[in-house]
């Protein structure tokens, strides 16, 4: 592993108008672990996401990449560095094919002419070879992506970021709407995603996914980190109390006391 | 987990259900109007569908692309009025006023795609205001240089006869006239055709239409895609009004409202979906084709004309609902491809 980490937080605070959505954050992504960041709806998951994605640049402290500061001044400035986010809800354009979802954006053309030809015949080859790779099977690459279930739908945006050369995952709660056995086969893919090298970054509100694959723990409340711990040093227990507010959920379990 | 079943994916496809209900208007009409069954009206049929189809297939990709546009059917007549009134005014050459008019409904696209992207109003609005403008337009500058609501007479102006051949030309096959309209339109839904299925811009024109924060969030610029379909859009348009200005030579400056909801209904009931992100060019073109046989059939078969927009109007709430159902069935999950 090499000194730098892929990306790292240091103080780093946004502000919209008078809100302050976070303050004093560090954080540090090293290759092939998984960070987690947990936190309940409105800690500031969301806020942190979109500093580290480029789609708002950070109020205060410095986001370093490769151990160089950088502002990210548009999700297209954050994937040029390696910095993929799949979002839970944004991941895929739900009436289009498989094979044109994995190529969106990045698609294979014989000249960047606007009437040149795409490389279909490759485009689904390379798009079936990719999600075989990653062991997704979909009946049809041809099918639309809205026909897939949720999980695999998720996978999809995943396999897509790592072929196209991310170095940085950025998941933003990919197990959220899943059912059960839909999550265990995106925790799978963010193992997988994690041995191949990347630096993952897992949000989430679910401390039991989370401790299944993180290395790294943060806990966010009300834009602050109130946890930040690595995976020797913490247990789900621990995630699973201070996720839920601690003596709030003490005080919680004593009022409903059965 | 075998391969989609053939019949679900051929449902699938945006323009069947328009095939279908062409197949059947033109049975129905071979069988209820003798006069249809020449092939001079076959002949008149495809140029009364050019006429719609060409700006149609602009329309139908800017539909495909997620926003609408209602100021189609009066810068039709603006491209004309442009051309026609400057190279009066001037004494210059047609060609002269042709360019200047496809620079000046250009900019117009231009306009009506950046209002939408800066300000996020949706599209109807934005395009229900330029068509008033446009419509206002039209008579307040053609009573200015003309004094009267039709423009003048330009075939004495040097530039008529080549451009009356590029845009307005006919000849005689047989019995049939058959008008170079056709060709354009023909040549337009086949370029429309090979962008969207074989053209990265294609890609975006589904993506941003069927999910514009995705496809931004993967890096498709959306903003100048659209912005691209408005201009699209408003290239048809000017070709249509050049047609019409050579056709006819003078025009009334009246025109052309209402023919943008010709466009959207060719568009829908070739199969796009209102909503965007779905449809090709071949339903919208079946659908100008749907458009031109009914408004011809009815006068063949001897009907009162007036009530062709009533059968329009059938036509659309059919194809609305054939196009939810296809959309229902194209995503439909199954769930043996559930993980």
């Amino acid at each position: 592993m090499t000194s730098d980490p892929l990306i790292s937080l240091a103080g780093v605070g946004k502000t919209y108008g008078a809100i302050r959505a976070l303050r004093d954050i560090s954080l540090s992504v090293p290759a092939g672990e998984v960070t987690c960041v947990l936190g309940d709806n409105g800690a500031g998951k969301s806020t942190l996401i979109k500093i580290m994605s480029g789609l708002h640049p950070h109020t205060e402290g410095e986001v370093r990449v490769d151990g160089k500061p950088v502002a990210l001044g548009s999700p297209r400035a954050a994937l040029d560095l390696g910095i993929a986010t799949v979002y839970q809800d944004l991941a895929v354009v739900p009436l289009m094919e498989v094979w044109r979802n994995f190529f969106l954006g990045s698609e294979l053309a014989s000249s960047s002419f606007p009437l040149a030809p795409l490389k279909i015949k490759d485009m689904k080859r390379i798009a079936d070879e990719e999600l075989r790779k990653m062991g997704i099977v979909v009946a049809d690459i041809n099918q639309p992506i809205g026909t897939l279930s949720g999980g695999q739908r998720q996978c999809v945006a995943i396999a897509r970021a790592v072929y196209f050369g991310a170095r940085v995952l950025i998941l933003d709660e990919p197990t959220a709407a899943l059912g059960v056995k839909q999550s265990g086969v995106v925790l799978k893919y963010i193992a997988r995603a994690r041995d191949a090298g990347l630096g993952v970054v897992f949000i989430t509100h679910n401390p039991h996914h989370a401790y299944l694959v993180g290395d790294h723990f943060v806990i966010l409340q009300r834009g602050e980190a109130v946890l930040d711990k690595g995976r020797s040093d913490v247990t789900l227990e621990e995630l699973t109390t201070r996720m839920a507010g601690g003596d709030e959920l003490a005080e919680l379990s004593h009022e409903l006391g059965r | 987990m075998s391969s989609r079943a053939l019949s679900t994916r051929f449902l699938a496809r945006p323009e069947v259900g328009a095939l279908v209900a062409a197949v059947v208007i033109f049975l129905f009409f071979l069988i209820v109007a003798p006069a249809f069954r020449t092939p001079q009206s076959l002949f008149t049929v495809l140029y009364q569908a050019s006429t719609i189809g060409i700006v149609a297939v602009g329309v139908g990709l800017l539909m495909i692309g997620g926003e609408f546009d209602l100021s189609a059917g009066v810068m039709v007549t603006t491209a004309g009025l442009v051309a026609s009134q400057f190279c009066w005014w001037f004494g210059v050459n047609l060609w002269i006023g042709a360019l200047l008019s496809l620079a000046f409904c250009l900019g117009v696209g231009f306009l009506n795609g950046w209002l939408v992207m800066r300000t996020g109003i949706p599209s109807f609005l934005i395009t229900l205001g330029t068509f008033f403008v446009l419509q206002g337009a039209n008579l307040g500058v053609t009573k200015l240089v003309t004094g009267s609501v039709t423009s003048p007479d330009i075939s004495q102006i040097a530039g008529w006869d080549s451009l009356g051949a590029v845009f307005s030309s006919s000849f005689r096959a047989g019995d049939s006239t058959i008008w170079i309209t056709v060709f354009w339109w023909v040549l337009f839904v086949a370029l429309a055709a090979w962008i969207l299925t074989r053209t990265r811009t294609g890609n975006w024109v589904y993506a941003v239409g069927g999910a514009p924060d995705s496809a931004r969030a993967v890096g498709v610029p959306v903003v100048r895609t659209k912005i691209g379909l408005f201009m699209a859009v408003s290239f048809l348009a000017w070709f249509a009004g050049m047609h019409t200005l050579f056709r006819f030579n003078t025009l009334q400056a009246g025109n052309g409202v209402g023919n943008e909801f010709l466009y959207i209904i060719a568009a829908v009931v070739g199969g796009t979906l209102l909503t965007g992100g779905f449809g090709n060019a071949a339903g919208v073109a079946i659908g100008a084709f749907i458009f031109g046989m009914t408004s011809l059939g009815i006068v063949y078969a001897g009907w009162d004309p007036n009530w062709f927009k009533a059968f329009l109007g059938v036509m659309l709430l059919l194809a609305v609902l054939v196009n939810l159902y296809v959309k229902r069935v194209a995503t439909s999950r199954r769930s043996s491809d559930d993980l």
